[in-house]
């Protein structure tokens, strides 16, 4: 489908583009950063400053950013794509050769007025060039090997890139970002099943290579994943974070601890608290309803994402809007289950709540990407 | 510009079933999530809230202060001395160097102190406050104070700690505190955690020890709420500890340390009875040491100085020592006679200097022989061969028994350390514990105090009270605790004939105050204070015949621990007894020469309640007597002055 089609019905324009924005979408994404306000302000220890103010005005960039993007047609950005991509990949490269040294990985560039990460951008720019990518390719074509094999590169080479800076995080979510798009793209099951039998051989490679000359990742990740394994083994040790993480949440109880009277977080037993492990603080505070009122906010932004897929008349706006549906839910989804003790710990921030510029700036601006889907759909 | 093509719709529609395909997944994955959050979160919440309280709430103990010890009058014993002290928390110091040095220019602080602060400082985290130099002088605190703006992280605090003000005098009785230590934790049963305080200190012998509980009191606790470091955040909540109970003893602190300043120079032990409630007045062993110097940590000089001493300082000889009681024994011997029906008062017995039995030959003192001797000579003039006579009519156990109800052979029940049980010896115990059968010959020494027989100076301060009161005096050493009296030990008869005990008073009475008797040169020359007692010699070894016939050696001739023990136990007024005594001169000689002198001018300091007027004395001694008073008025003073200050 083209842009042509659209022209036989009628699709939004000039001033009555914001008419058609998914409000309740926006609603829900201001709901989930207000959130992320009020457990700023708490693990700063009733302070705006040093993390809140930081974050409310790159909440308003973004969100400007979000609108700035909705409003410029969905085809633009189809277009766009592979440049999107590219850029990305570029970036990618100067980081491994000239990003800054911060936290033993180099992630980002500094622009002076803020940190980049071009990991952040990648996750968007590749969801978006597959999106293109299938809705270029005949629906025939889908399945055929050849043409399953260039999407797998295109996410296989920023994926290698960002494990050797190291980002574990980042690369479970290309891989699995840009997966979820071949899949609702319709690439055959089979494929998936090899790949997930691959990937369970691959896991068992990475176990066996430890201690030895071709060890896959660092020694502090294959800790980690010790920890994550048994983390009581090594309680004041490497365990410690996931243990008192743990504690946290468990001690909220049903109603939490209240608003900034959270013992763990206020008396730093917590490691980052303000970053990575702020559901933590959210669930030692709010308890087990404030923690789940925060799963169900994502939960309805994952079902109008869905929905707004659904609705769409062109394969690049509904993939498009699924992948970054996914790459959200693997976001919050992998940080949950982190600081749960269901995974091991990855470095994945919860979204629209951590501190962090990059991935505050991205995420919106791909809730950008989904708004323009969204509001340029022919009705 | 490409064509949509003809299955745009079905491919639509595929990618709508693999979005609820992957939609599902999501909310199963959520599902997942929200189901591990509500077993966190609600099933787990109890387990998990309590880890978070241990983690930040920590218990302090707070230690109670401990109870005072004051002596009859109150002057106090054992007190709780502020302690100045300078303790520097690492991260307010900056350069912990530079402040130490400046440090230094106002209080002494060695290298060695410099470096051991410098290292436990490393050691503990930047916000532990790490002592520098304890025990300071108030000028040195002052200096320091006021020049605190030079001293960042520098903080003077005040502590308690156990002093002692009276020192020497009353090391025995009162005893010293020491930190707890792990032979005392294995030993002690009760499980008062503030035993587990670092260095929290306990009484370790004396008054101190066997008062131990109460006088501790019980700890305070101090809820404190920490964070991931250790630091303290903030107090959650404090319950004041309950102090120790104050103790009074019976204990006369001047007239206590007038008997450690008399038995300067000697190994002895004294015991002071005031004979109307059994309050002990006086319990002295000499030489004595400074219980102080425990309280600080004793130096392994002065240990090894005190341990090596042979006069054995830090035996408690009033209570723990045993002596054979030699003559002073013949008040028992010549009572079990008489209340067996065995001997008249008044019946002689013919001294010719020595008595053969079962083929031994048994010396008098006197070589020459006493004569015709009645109970009233033989005790005055100390015979012994009338003892050899009369205690083979009334039998060993007899004998025992009397001495047993005097007060010998027994454990006094007083709050004191090690007190000996002493020795009154009877057929049985020779044959368990020696497996041999008792023999005439042993009885014939135990008459007169030798042989098996042994006593402490409490023990024949306590037979000599019995004997001037009648009554069964029983010693006490605590007068009252928190204020409150203690009950004195209900004052039964002896059960023994007063007639007799009345003729051995004047017997008694006699010994100091006859021209024969064996103290007439320690008398008392007021006449309404007269002295009476028993002296003892005992001998340490065994006189041979050859040395008999060679003249026996004098005493001042034989090396210390060779000589005889010289031992007097005696009572005044002899009219109207109230305090009793008992002196035991280790290796002194001759009871009448070193132990009488001494019973008289301790019991002249206790019934005067100071210095004696030298018109007490007999004329001829007097001006000897003005000398020795001096002599202890300024081996008294340094003490006094210093329990002044403190």
């Amino acid at each position: 489908m083209s842009y042509l089609e659209y022209n036989a019905k009628y699709v939004p324009t000039g001033l009555r583009k914001p008419l058609y924005l998914n409000w309740p979408l926006v609603l829900l994404l201001t709901a989930v950063a207000g959130i992320g306000f009020l457990m700023l302000y708490s693990v700063a220890g009733g302070s705006a400053s040093p993390w809140m103010e930081p974050q409310v005005k790159r909440f308003g960039v973004g969100m400007a950013a979000m609108f700035v993007i909705a409003m410029i047609p969905i085809w633009f950005w189809r277009n766009m794509s592979a440049m999107a991509y590219a850029v990305s990949l570029v970036l990618l490269l100067w980081v491994e050769f000239f990003g800054s040294i911060g936290m033993g990985a180099q992630r980002w560039i500094d622009l002076g007025f803020m940190r980049l990460q071009p990991s952040e951008l990648m996750k968007i720019a590749l969801v978006m060039l597959l999106a293109a990518y299938y809705d270029w390719l005949a629906p025939s074509r889908t399945s055929r090997p050849i043409w399953v094999i260039i999407p797998v590169l295109l996410i296989l080479i920023p994926t290698l890139l960002v494990l050797k800076q190291p980002d574990l995080g980042t690369a479970i979510l290309l891989l699995a970002g840009g997966g979820a798009v071949m899949f609702a793209a319709g690439v055959h099951w089979g494929y998936f099943g090899s790949v997930i039998l691959a990937g369970v051989g691959a896991v068992v490679a990475v176990f066996q290579s430890r201690g030895t000359s071709w060890q896959l990742l660092k020694d502090y990740q294959y800790q980690r994943i010790d920890t994550f394994l048994d983390p009581s083994n090594d309680p004041l040790g490497a365990g410690y974070h996931i243990t008192q993480a743990k504690i946290a949440l468990g001690s909220g109880g049903w109603t939490g601890k209240g608003f900034m009277q959270g013992t763990q977080t206020r008396l730093n037993f917590l490691p980052e608290k303000h970053t990575d492990f702020i559901f933590t603080t959210l669930a030692e505070e709010f308890g087990y309803i404030g923690a789940s009122t925060l799963l169900l906010l994502y939960a309805l932004i994952i079902v109008f994402c869905v929905i707004s897929a659904l609705q769409s008349r062109d394969r690049f706006s509904s993939l498009l809007t699924l992948g970054i549906a996914m790459t959200f839910f693997l976001f919050f989804a992998v940080n949950m289950a982190m600081v749960m003790g269901l995974l091991p710990v990855v470095g994945v921030p919860l979204p629209l709540v951590s501190y962090g510029g990059s991935a505050m700036l991205v995420l919106l601006a791909a809730f950008g990407l989904v708004q323009s889907a969204h509001v340029h759909r022919p009705r | 510009m490409k064509r949509p093509s003809r299955d745009s719709g079905e491919s639509l529609r595929g990618i709508s079933r693999r979005a609820l395909v992957l939609g599902a997944a999501q909310f199963g994955v959520m599902g997942v999530l929200a189901a591990r959050m509500r077993s966190m979160q609600v099933e787990e919440a109890e387990q998990y809230r309590l880890l978070a309280d241990e983690n930040r709430i920590n218990l302090r103990l707070l230690a109670p202060s401990r109870g005072l010890v004051f002596d009859r009058n109150g002057v106090a014993l054992a007190i709780n001395e502020q302690n100045y002290r300078v303790v520097m928390v690492r991260e307010d110091a900056g350069d912990v160097e530079d402040v130490l040095q400046r440090l230094r220019r106002l209080i002494p602080l060695t290298d060695d102190d410099i470096a051991r602060a410098i290292e436990e400082m490393a050691r503990h985290s930047p916000f532990v406050p790490v002592t520098i130099a304890d025990r300071l002088a108030w000028e040195e605190m002052a200096r320091v104070n006021i020049n605190t703006p030079a001293l960042p992280g520098v903080q003077a605090e005040v502590g308690l700690s156990r002093a002692y003000p009276l020192g020497s005098d009353t090391a025995h009785v009162v005893g010293y505190v020491g930190p707890v230590s792990d032979f005392d934790l294995s030993r002690i049963e009760d499980q008062d955690p503030l035993l587990q305080i670092p260095k929290f200190q306990i009484g370790k012998t004396g008054v101190e020890n066997k008062l131990e509980r109460i006088l501790r009191g019980s700890a305070g606790t101090r809820r404190i709420e920490v964070n991931a470091l250790g630091r303290v955040m903030r107090e959650i909540d404090r319950i004041e500890g309950t102090p120790g109970n104050d103790v009074q003893l019976t204990l006369d602190a001047a007239l206590q340390s007038y008997v450690e300043a008399r038995l300067d120079g000697e190994s002895a032990g004294v015991v002071v009875i005031d004979l109307e409630n059994g309050d002990l007045t006086a319990v002295a062993s000499a030489p004595t040491f400074d219980p102080n110097l425990f309280v600080r940590g004793i130096s392994t000089k002065d240990w090894t100085e005190l341990n090596e001493n042979p006069y054995r300082p830090l035996a408690a000889k009033a209570v723990q020592g045993t002596y054979p009681p030699g003559s002073t024994f013949k008040l028992a011997t010549a009572l079990a006679a008489i209340e067996a029906g065995v001997l008249d008062p008044e019946e002689t017995v013919y001294c010719r200097g020595y008595v053969d039995v079962s083929g031994n030959r048994f010396h008098c003192w006197k070589p020459t022989g006493h004569g015709n001797m009645n109970l009233h000579e033989s005790l005055k003039q100390s015979c012994d061969c009338y003892y050899y006579e009369i205690c083979q009519r009334v039998g060993i156990d007899l004998i025992s028994e009397m001495a047993v109800r005097l007060g010998l052979g027994q454990r006094h029940d007083l709050p004191l350390s090690a007190i000996a049980e002493g020795l009154t010896p009877t057929r049985d115990w020779k044959l368990k514990v020696r497996g041999e059968d008792w023999r005439i010959g042993d009885t014939v020494n135990a008459s007169i105090g030798q042989g098996f027989v042994l006593a402490s100076p409490l023990q024949l301060a306590v037979m000599v009270a019995r004997v001037a009161t009648g009554r069964q005096i029983i010693p006490r050493l605590i007068r009252a605790i928190d204020g409150v009296e203690q009950p004195a030990a209900s004052d039964e008869p002896l059960g023994v004939n007063e007639n007799v005990l009345r003729r051995m008073r004047a017997a008694l009475d006699a010994v100091s105050n006859h021209t024969r008797g064996t103290a007439y040169g320690s008398r008392i020359a007021a006449d309404e204070l007269r002295l009476a007692g028993k002296t003892g010699t005992s001998q340490v070894r065994r006189i041979t015949q050859e040395e008999r016939d060679a003249g026996i050696t004098r005493n001042e001739d034989l090396p210390w621990e060779r000589r005889d023990h010289a031992l007097f136990v005696g009572y005044a007024p002899a009219d109207a007894p109230r305090f009793a005594i008992a002196v035991v001169v280790e290796h002194g000689g001759g009871g009448s020469t070193v132990a009488a002198p001494i019973a008289r001018d301790v019991l002249l300091q206790a019934m005067y309640d100071g210095p004696p007027p030298l018109s007490a004395y007999p004329s001829n001694i007097r001006s000897q007597i003005e000398t020795l008073q001096e002599r202890i008025q300024q081996r008294i003073a340094p003490g006094s002055s210093s329990s002044g200050r403190a």
